[in-house]
């Protein structure tokens, strides 16, 4: 058993109104930069549609992920030697049309131009090229709420084994919102791909980083991933990616897309799990055994056996104690309602998803739909988005998992009427659901409350363990001018010089002092 | 008799290493966030698998040609049994074969470069110039192999071990530019411009070249680095 702790989130798709904050905040904090004005290292999409960049979840077209290869896993877009053979023209990298052409407006026409007859109007221009766009085809968010034909949104391969004529009519339409950022998943195809070896797992809280100064662009990662989240500047001609937020979470601080949830719907926290594990479960054979699978890697924090490992690998204390508070935890383990995305891509993702309910309420008024042992709160079966389409983006299709997540939060939801409606606890539906009064009130504690410090608990990063001179980087922030992971000396440096971490205290002298 | 033939074959060619090496190390050392390919792939990638790979499969077929067949010991070639005549026969049709390569697909790069909107407005000048020059040098390359076959089928493969020895003498720091003195002006405009890729290769994106990941192939795939000082 090898403990490691990582930083992880749950999403709860439940509350998502699709508002978009946590894209905007993030794009302000990491990628406001010429290079990465098509990347949004946070984005949301509206589901079913096909995706940002286009149509990223299926990798018969992307080959990103893992697979087995003869029971043994591999990288879907080949092995070592395949990598470097196709490393002058990866053939699955994306183009900047797949995402979409970076774009603003031509602003200054309005005001400076002169005396018309029309309105003057601020045309799109490319934030590549610069010159004046005729139209624009795609944006970031371009299928938002459900916007285009119905035709060109259900090629989701979500869809697949759905009957979509069915789902095209206006009355049987179905909605929800899927924000998706970096996974920062436990079996990293990006890391596996990266022929430089820049792109590194950390092994404190298992943040995926792109190191900037040894990615060489071979852009291997950008194809590899998936999720299609690791994202080629071409200004500076490097890979970036979500980076966790890293210089929050290390001061204790939630990310920034998190805090700004105004829904609250984010959860960070911390897993214990063994390493040893990764490559065995990931090579799980039956991909709608996967999620399963995943479940078994993560260690009980309050097991003594699992605490004597985690200190013998040197996880502080604190971070045991975070483990034991996790969130996460409690969602995904203890209450099992929360799933990883796409687990058939064997990465071990580590942000994962509470699958929403969807609105029933005109229907249940009309007596149209069946209803729970409480006569009002319907079954998980008869919502309107189907369980086979939430199963097909969280289980690899297994519907079984999802259809109980979706039954325990309406039972938590027909014990809570129950008891401020009717006055009288109604554990009814709790039993059948499987979970006790205590869980469903600590559910609605979580998941209705959500208060700040049950969705985020983060112990701070250890920086001493890595510094000599703790004085000298005080008030930096955990940013370095360095690596941040390196100790910042080169063995082959030409001019050897001081270590970067470190900043020189400048002493200022009383002016009196200096004058002879 | 010091003169700009002396110079350009007797003393340029020490420049040129001299700044390829230092200039290498230096931007190493201090500038690594603009160590990279600078891949454009991502703008355009209509033929990048025709024109990318034509370009670079033959740009290293060239250089490893040029080390075999000019800098290894010329002893070594004899000592396997290959005659100086199929020595020249050898390198004209692989010089053929590579160095069309390289103009072929290295032109249509350039014009990609050129006339591709987005990836011009993503190019620096350097990347213009530095692939322009690779075309210039592969072109004048070419342009000599109908001399070399003009030699060849007279049986004089003079000109050959003159320019191999000649490359040898830079080597072993023992310059003697007069060797090559006599031969035909396309084969040494052809060094002229090969050694100045040398020259600008520090400041162009062909630093890429010396962090060519071949030990990629014999990594662990997970990498996970720790703060704690091991």
């Amino acid at each position: 058993m090898k403990v490691r702790a990582q930083f992880a989130f749950v999403f709860n798709l439940d509350k998502c109104i699709g508002c978009h904050t946590c894209s905007v905040t993030c794009k302000n904090v990491w990628t406001n930069r010429k290079g990465v004005e098509y990347a949004w290292f946070n984005n949301v999409e509206s589901k079913p549609g096909i995706g940002y960049p286009k149509n990223w979840a299926d990798q018969n077209q992307w080959k990103g992920g893992w697979e087995l290869n003869g029971g043994k896993l591999e990288l879907k877009s080949g092995d070592r030697k395949s990598k470097l053979l196709n490393i002058f023209a990866n053939p699955d990298m994306p183009e900047i049309d797949d995402y979409y052409e970076p774009f603003t407006y031509n602003y200054a026409h309005l005001q400076n131009a002169p005396l018309l007859e029309a309105t003057p109007t601020a045309r799109p221009q490319s934030q590549i090229t610069g010159e004046t766009m005729e139209k624009i085809h795609w944006g970031p968010n371009w299928e938002d709420d459900l916007a285009g034909e119905f035709s060109k949104r259900s090629k989701d391969v979500d869809m697949d084994g759905i009957q979509k004529e069915m789902y095209s009519q206006f009355e049987n339409t179905f909605h929800m919102y899927l924000p998706r950022i970096c996974n920062h998943c436990l079996n990293p195809a990006c890391v596996a791909a990266c022929p430089s070896g820049s792109i590194y797992k950390r092994e404190e809280d298992g943040i995926v980083l792109v190191d900037q100064d040894k990615c060489r662009g071979w852009r291997m990662c950008i194809s590899s991933c998936p999720y299609k989240k690791v994202f080629y500047n071409w200004e500076s001609g490097k890979a970036e990616k979500c980076i966790g937020c890293y210089p929050r979470v290390e001061s204790g601080m939630p990310t920034v897309c998190s805090e700004s949830c105004v829904g609250r719907i984010r959860y960070n926290g911390i897993m214990l799990y063994d390493a040893d594990k990764i490559e065995t479960l990931a090579s799980t054979q039956n991909e709608q055994d996967l999620y399963e699978a995943q479940c078994k890697i993560f260690l009980d924090p309050n097991d003594p056996k699992v605490i004597e490992a985690a200190r013998a690998e040197g996880i502080n204390e604190d971070w045991i104690i975070a483990a034991q508070k996790s969130p996460i935890y409690k969602m995904a383990i203890d209450w099992k309602i929360a799933f990883p995305m796409h687990p058939e891509f064997r990465t071990l993702p580590m942000v994962w998803y509470v699958p929403p309910l969807s609105p029933v309420q005109s229907q249940i008024d009309q007596g149209n739909l069946p209803v729970g042992p409480d006569g009002a709160i319907p079954l998980a079966g008869t919502m309107r988005t189907p369980i086979q389409y939430l199963a097909n983006l969280l289980t690899a299709g297994k519907t079984a998992p999802v259809e109980s997540a979706l039954n325990r939060l309406i039972a938590m939801r027909s014990y809570q009427r129950s008891v401020h409606v009717e006055g009288v606890a109604d554990t009814r539906a709790l039993d059948k659901a499987g979970i006790t009064e205590d869980q469903a009130k600590e559910m609605y504690r979580y998941l209705a409350i959500a208060n700040y410090e049950d969705r985020f608990v983060i112990p701070t990063g250890h920086e001493e363990v890595r510094l000599e001179d703790f004085y000298a980087f005080q008030g930096q922030n955990c940013f370095t001018f360095g690596n941040d992971s390196s100790a910042g000396i080169s063995q082959t440096s030409l001019f050897p010089e001081r270590r970067k971490e470190t900043v020189e205290v400048c002493v200022i002298q009383p002016l009196s002092k200096l004058k002879p | 008799m010091f003169d700009l033939h002396t110079f350009v074959y007797g003393v340029f060619p020490y420049i040129a290493t001299i700044v390829f090496l230092l200039g290498s190390w230096i931007r190493f050392d201090h500038e690594q966030y603009t160590w990279k390919s600078d891949s454009s792939q991502l703008l355009s990638k209509k033929n990048m698998r025709l024109m990318s790979n034509l370009f670079h499969v033959g740009i290293l077929g060239i250089f490893f040609g040029h080390v075999a067949g000019m800098v290894m010991p010329h002893g070594l070639w004899v000592g396997l049994g290959i005659s100086d005549l199929a020595h020249q026969w050898i390198a004209i049709l692989a010089g053929l074969a590579f160095g069309g390569a390289v103009v072929a697909g290295g032109a249509m790069l350039w014009h990609r470069r050129m006339f591709n909107p987005r990836v011009r407005a993503a190019s620096r000048w350097m990347d213009i110039n530095i692939l322009g020059w690779l075309v210039i040098t592969a072109c004048f390359g070419l342009l000599t192999v109908p001399f070399s076959i003009g030699h060849a089928v007279k049986g004089d493969v003079s000109t050959m071990l003159l320019l191999g020895e000649w490359i040898r003498s830079i080597l072993i720091l023992q310059p003697e530019p007069e060797l090559i003195r006599n031969v035909d002006t396309v084969y040494k405009v052809h060094v002229f411009f090969g050694m100045s890729v040398f020259l600008f290769f520090p400041f162009t994106r062909l630093v890429h070249v010396w962090s060519a990941p071949v030990p990629y192939l014999f990594r662990a795939y997970q990498v996970v680095r720790t703060k704690r000082h091991l």
